[in-house]
């Protein structure tokens, strides 16, 4: 699962709306940047609508120079393409890695599709599904100018997944590959004993799997592909001198503090075709006040917050009051569904009616109000997202027009339950998540509606996976029939998204997702089955069939498709949502001087 | 409006010290006057709250700038400093007139040394180097009785003794050569043998200085000890004035009957009191009518009722001894000598 | 004088054996503050049933392998019994210690207080690093609201009752009750965004890099923060103003002939800003060791954001270590006001 930076610091709220109040001024029309770049041209602001970064480039302009800035109110895991598991991060990378495939860089359904970037074209998988083979473009550089080799990329992924010191990535390459008892290069120097990864040559990669795995293109897309070469590696340090392939190398890094790139002129732009090398220089600031950068970004003093996850609700409010300011936002999905699971081995919910009951009594235009209302999400019915590839919408269970729930049903549900007049049970939730706890409260009025007495529980969010809902043993002890949480996938497909949460087989003493301890067999041999299905379309329809067998139990009740509010100032050129990603492709972006 | 200048070094002519306050008007000094000559001293007795050391402020001008409501005049050696401007007055303070403050440690500023603060008063007045206003300081100590002055100097407050303190208090007082002194309560905080020490001291120094010296007590004793006139208050007003002699033997006053009367001798239990004077002071707020004393006085039924209806004009009794009293003349004599001195003399 | 001390003045020799008796004290303070820290952060956990690899999980990637949690507890030494654990805490403060990064081992050299468990950058370096921010924030507004706060006590004092004292009371009270955050984000909405008289958020630079920047990004921070204390001290200062201005030795001032202005500022102000100083004294130290809602609210680089932030992620090493650094600091500001009380005010004897 993906991370967030979304430190959200709500009581801060009103404060900066009460302070902004005396301000007025729109995005820009101060005149006053603080980047030296002679008169702001805010009064040509672009006459892009709401939403219009969603489908088309904004602000399409080759200009280049000028100096990007991004600002986040987090840091990173590690700015180390092979080490960092944040959702912004694995966009943001790309301007100094290449992994062998990418994003097409493109808005919509579009930009979903993989394209070769370090690799010459999609991987190519034998006749078993078990090895996969990419062949490098040649002339590809390092910002020093040395070549790239394949061996690069093999040892790239070698320190990645098998290292004890690089934890903060996923680890999927350690999970598929067949390499045996490898101890990973540090330990092991001689990268020969890696024999998950094969390179034949210098520009040819040969991927050896355990298992048949399909979807393999997607794991190469991971930052983690893109080479690194053996003698640069100073591995936690390595984020400090990274060696680059892409349009920006590094300038300075102060950890904790700023992050500079400025062009790399090794890069070439004939072998790139999804990239663009517009400001001259990128800085990124970390740890920023979440409530000032988004005033910074109203006038124009940044580009971009980093993060991606949105503005604050303090911003939020000011944007919806202001219509010029709206347009200059965009509404995206992020990669996360924001659902309640039940747990099948919780009385009564091993009772699948009691389950359904609970999806029709459901209000879920209360459920979507503490995300902030259709803005923040998308009322949702399937466990799959919208930007998942194989999404197709279906609802099993229609709970009225306005979404405000199905009384009639839920009782005649409760009643083949056996429960005719409801029953007690529990709502665990992180305490310390606003909306999640505003959302428990929601759905604890709506199940009231017909005899469902809940009681919510609250557990701290970091021992929820690990001592508390993730532990099937105290979920059963302390009955705790609903549990509220979410999930984004590592990679916009139906089996990224759905395996770990709904295979059976993954229902684990301890960190487990599959919280509904849903073990179908049905779904885990479709998920078996479409992960060995080479065609796309056949092995996305499977998806779907999953998600319709997930959604059948009635363990799993979608609130909603998680939306962010993002904001693009009008200085920004070449902006975009890219779907992958559900913030701007960060590699396009340009500034108006 | 105003008489010419007096004669006398001091004269207060009907001085009135009124502070407005939240709860209604407070009159401390309400119509004071008596005259004092160079080289005499005046005893102020009186409880507490009878306006003693509001009338000594106001002499020294220390009420001018507040909230105080200030009328009458204060004569000082041919000036009248009511209507004087405020910082006249203050070049004349501490110079021309200096008080010797009761409660020394408090008095002192606990930050400066003792001859750091008594240089600061001689070169307000004398424009000297710090070397030789220190000089000074150590000469004043000395003659103030201070043991080793050139060490001293340089302590602080805390580090004296109480007496020792009210002498360095005093040499400070006296650094300017003043010619008017006020000692508030200048041995309240003292004991007995120290107290007879500052007295002493202060009687040879107000001779070799020829200041005119008044001391404000509720002690009789120490009024005994120096004064040459006495002038007793009550309710912010003079109640009896006279010499020394017309006091302590001839009072007509009740109120100074029963101060005399509560006066500590050896030869009686201490907390015996012959002809105690009840109640407690009166409020200056709500003045009894009348005679302010007459809720305590056990003879005002001999007043043929003006008690509490008139208000008793202070009048001479006897030359220069002045009473304020509704009861006639002879029944005051009498009762002094039938009534109230063979009980004081019987014991 | 010289070579002789007054009867009850402290000697030299004194002052230097209460100085080391207080050093050897804070010394001392320092080492059970460590240990009550780590205790919060390590033993109670542990106590509580958290295993080490319970504790690995958290510094390691969200779906983690077992191999990857039980390297953390390796390298991070998580499985030692905790004795061991704080041992090897207090060796690396006083003798160093060496991280792997990978490839190579970083040296930490003394006082080593360890690595933070999310960026795995050595804690006593990134202190170093952020304290510069930290002390021109706090020595800025220091200054700021002595000057202003103590002003504007001794003058509503002198001028109590009047418009003036109300109009500053009134503004006091409003500066105590406001939150930083509020009073923060108010100012940089105002003057940074709608008006541009100064930088933004953000804009922190140090001083060596640019002092004119560097100016320019704290007037707005130091303002905030001032505000608060200033207001704190202009109460403080007018009630101490108003209580000394009662006292018997400015009467004893006035009757000796000085000048108003002399009483106010020679006899009135050195008493009441006593007590003062040793407030700020204190009030200093404890903001070296962090001014965290200014230093969060205008995302300035320092201890506080540091903290604020290791609290936040979990970040165990670099809390303790802040925890340490504040103690010092809060430690040292106590000592220094002591010492200073005893000059400032010879009643304090040093014993």
């Amino acid at each position: 699962m993906r991370k967030t930076n979304a430190l959200a610091l709500a009581a801060l709220g009103t404060a900066l709306t009460m302070g902004l109040a005396a301000c007025g001024g729109t995005a820009g029309g101060g005149g006053n940047t603080s980047s030296g770049g002679g008169q702001g041209t805010g009064a040509a602001a672009s006459a892009a609508k709401h939403n219009d970064g969603y489908t088309k480039v904004v602000n399409a302009s080759d200009t280049k120079g000028g100096t990007l800035k991004f600002a986040l109110s987090d840091e990173p895991d590690s700015m180390d393409p092979g080490n960092t598991y944040y959702a912004w991060n694995w966009n943001f990378t790309r301007l100094y890695a290449r992994p062998l495939l990418t994003y097409s860089p493109e808005p919509g359904d579009a930009g979903l599709k993989l394209v070769p970037d370090l690799a010459e074209a999609a991987g190519e998988a034998s006749e078993d599904g078990k090895t996969w083979t990419y062949k490098l473009k040649k002339g590809i550089k390092y910002d020093d100018g040395t070549e790239v080799k394949a061996a690069d990329v093999k040892y790239a992924i070698a320190r990645s997944n098998f290292t004890s010191e690089l934890t903060d990535g996923p680890k999927y390459f350690a999970e598929y590959l067949d390499a045996g008892d490898y101890k990973g290069p540090y330990k092991d120097k001689n990268l020969d004993n890696f024999k998950g990864i094969e390179t034949p040559d210098d520009h040819t990669i040969v991927f050896k799997l355990k298992k048949p795995f399909a979807e393999f293109d997607f794991l190469v897309a991971n930052p983690q592909s893109a080479p690194v070469p053996q003698a640069k590696d100073t591995g936690l340090d390595y984020e400090k001198a990274l060696a680059s392939t892409g349009p920006y190398k590094l300038d300075s890094y102060e950890v904790g503090k700023q992050f500079n790139l400025v062009k790399n002129e090794n890069w070439d732009q004939a072998t790139d075709t999804t990239r663009k090398q517009l400001p001259d220089r990128i800085e990124v600031q970390f740890k920023q006040a979440a409530d000032d950068i988004d005033q910074r970004l109203i006038n124009g003093q940044i580009h971009v917050d980093l993060g991606g996850t949105g503005v604050q609700p303090a911003a939020r409010a000011k944007i919806v009051g202001d219509p010029k300011l709206k347009d200059s936002t965009d509404n995206p999905f992020t990669p996360f569904n924001r659902y309640a699971m039940m747990s099948t081995a919780v009385k009564p919910f091993d009772n699948i009616d009691c389950r359904k009951a609970v999806q029709y009594a459901t209000d879920k235009t209360a459920t979507q109000a503490p995300w902030g209302g259709p803005l923040g999400g998308e009322i949702g019915s399937t466990a799959m997202t919208p930007t998942t590839v194989g999404y197709k919408p279906f609802d099993l269970y229609p709970n009225g027009a306005d979404h405000k729930g199905d009384l009639a049903k839920a009782k005649e549900h409760l009643t083949a339950c056996g429960q005719p007049n409801g029953f007690e049970t529990n709502i665990a939730v992180r305490g310390d998540r606003v909306k999640e706890v505003q959302v428990a409260e929601a759905l604890q009025a709506s199940l009231d509606r017909v005899g469902i007495k809940t009681t919510i529980k609250k557990y701290p969010s970091g021992d929820w996976s690990a001592q508390y809902a993730g532990r099937p043993d105290f979920v059963h002890k302390n009955g705790l029939g609903i549990m509220i949480a979410g999930w984004g996938a590592d990679w916009p497909s139906g089996f990224g998204f759905l395996s770990q949460i709904v295979d059976g087989r993954f229902i684990k003493d301890s960190g487990n997702y599959n919280m509904m301890e849903l073990n179908d067999p049905t779904v885990n041999e479709l998920l078996d089955k479409g992960i060995q299905t080479t065609d796309a379309t056949a092995r996305n329809e499977i998806w779907t069939q999953v998600d319709k067998k997930v959604m059948e139990s009635a363990a799993f009740m979608p609130f909603v498709y998680e939306k962010t509010l993002i904001f693009r100032p009008s200085t920004l050129t070449n902006v975009y949502v890219h779907p992958a990603y559900g913030m701007y492709d960060y590699t396009w972006l340009g500034v108006q001087q | 409006m105003t008489a010419p200048a007096p004669e006398s070094f001091l004269e207060l002519r009907d001085l009135r010290i009124h502070f407005p306050t939240d709860d209604g008007l407070v009159r401390s000094v309400d119509g004071l006057s008596f005259r004092l000559d160079r080289g005499r001293t005046l005893g102020i007795v009186g409880e507490s709250g009878s306006g003693k050391s509001v009338t000594s402020l106001g002499i020294l001008g220390l009420h001018k700038g507040g909230s105080a409501r200030i009328s009458g005049e204060i004569w000082l050696d041919g000036e009248e400093l009511v209507s004087a401007s405020a910082d006249h007055v203050r070049t004349l303070r501490g110079k021309k007139m200096a008080m010797i403050f009761q409660d020394p440690l408090s008095a002192m500023h606990p930050y400066y040394t003792v001859g750091a603060q008594i240089i600061e008063a001689y070169r307000i007045h004398n424009d000297v180097s710090k070397a030789v206003a220190r000089k000074h300081a150590i000469d004043m100590l000395g003659r103030v009785g201070i043991p080793q002055p050139d060490k001293r100097v340089d302590d602080y407050p805390h580090h004296f003794s109480g007496g020792m303190r009210q002498r360095a208090m005093i040499a400070m007082s006296l650094s300017c050569d003043p010619e008017l002194l006020i000692a508030d309560e200048p041995t309240t905080a003292l004991d007995v043998t120290v107290q007879a020490q500052i007295l002493d001291l202060m009687r040879d120094l107000q001779s070799e200085f020829n200041s005119a010296l008044i001391v404000i007590t509720h002690d009789l004793g120490v009024v005994a000890e120096l004064s040459d006139d006495i002038l007793v208050m009550y309710g912010g007003k003079g109640v009896e004035y006279g010499t020394a002699e017309d006091i302590f033997y001839r009072p007509e006053h009740p109120y100074t009957w029963g101060l005399l009367a509560s006066m500590p001798r050896l030869d009686r239990e201490p907390t015996e009191r012959l002809l105690p004077i009840k109640g407690s002071p009166p409020s200056l707020i709500n003045v009894p009518s009348g005679c302010a004393f007459n809720p305590r006085c056990t003879f005002a039924g001999r007043t043929a009722g003006k008690a509490t209806t008139e208000v008793p004009q202070l009048l001479e009794t006897d030359g220069g001894h002045l009473v304020r009293c509704h009861m006639p003349r002879a029944e005051r004599r009498s009762i002094w000598e039938n009534e109230i001195k063979p009980i004081m003399e019987s014991t | 004088m010289p070579g002789s001390d007054p009867p009850g003045h402290p000697g030299r020799t004194i002052v230097v054996a209460f100085i080391v008796r207080r050093v050897i004290a804070a010394v001392l303070m320092l080492a059970i503050v460590s240990m009550v820290t780590f205790a919060i952060f390590f033993l109670i956990p542990r106590a509580l049933g958290q295993t080490p690899e319970g504790m690995a999980s958290r510094y390691v990637g969200r779906d983690a392998t077992p191999e990857a949690i039980q390297g953390a507890v390796e390298r991070l030494h998580l499985d030692d019994p905790i004795l061991v654990q704080y041992g090897r805490f207090a060796q690396g403060i006083v003798v160093g210690q060496d991280y792997s990064l990978g490839p190579r081992k970083a040296e930490c050299p003394a006082p080593c207080f360890g690595f933070s468990f999310n960026n795995n950058q050595p804690v006593w370096p990134t202190l170093l690093d952020r304290l510069p921010a930290t002390i021109s924030l706090a020595l800025g507004a220091a200054i700021t609201w002595i000057i202003v706060g103590v002003s504007v006590g001794v003058i509503s004092a002198l001028k109590r009752g009047t418009l003036m004292d109300r109009a500053a009371m009134t503004f006091a009270l409003a500066g105590v009750s406001l939150p930083i955050y509020f009073t923060g984000l108010v100012s940089l909405s105002v003057f940074a965004y709608t008006l541009g008289i100064f930088p933004g958020g953000g804009s922190y630079t140090a001083f060596s890099d640019n002092p004119i920047m560097w100016f320019q990004a704290l007037v707005l921070p130091w303002i905030t923060l001032a505000f608060l204390y200033a207001a704190l001290y202009a109460r403080l200062t007018r009630a101490g103003m108003l209580e000394t201005m009662g006292e018997d030795y400015i009467r004893t001032a006035r009757a000796k002939g000085l000048k108003e202005r002399t009483v106010v500022t020679k006899h009135a102000l050195r008493a009441t800003l006593t007590p003062i100083l040793t407030i700020f004294g204190l009030d200093l130290g404890l903001l070296l060791g962090g001014a965290v809602l200014t230093e969060s609210t205008f995302s300035i680089p320092g201890i506080g954001k540091l903290v604020i932030d290791a609290i936040r992620g979990n970040d165990l090493p670099v809390v303790l270590g802040v925890t340490l650094f504040a103690a010092i600091f809060i430690v040292v500001a106590n000592l220094i006001v002591d010492i200073l009380y005893a000059v400032i005010d010879p009643r304090v004897r040093i014993s």
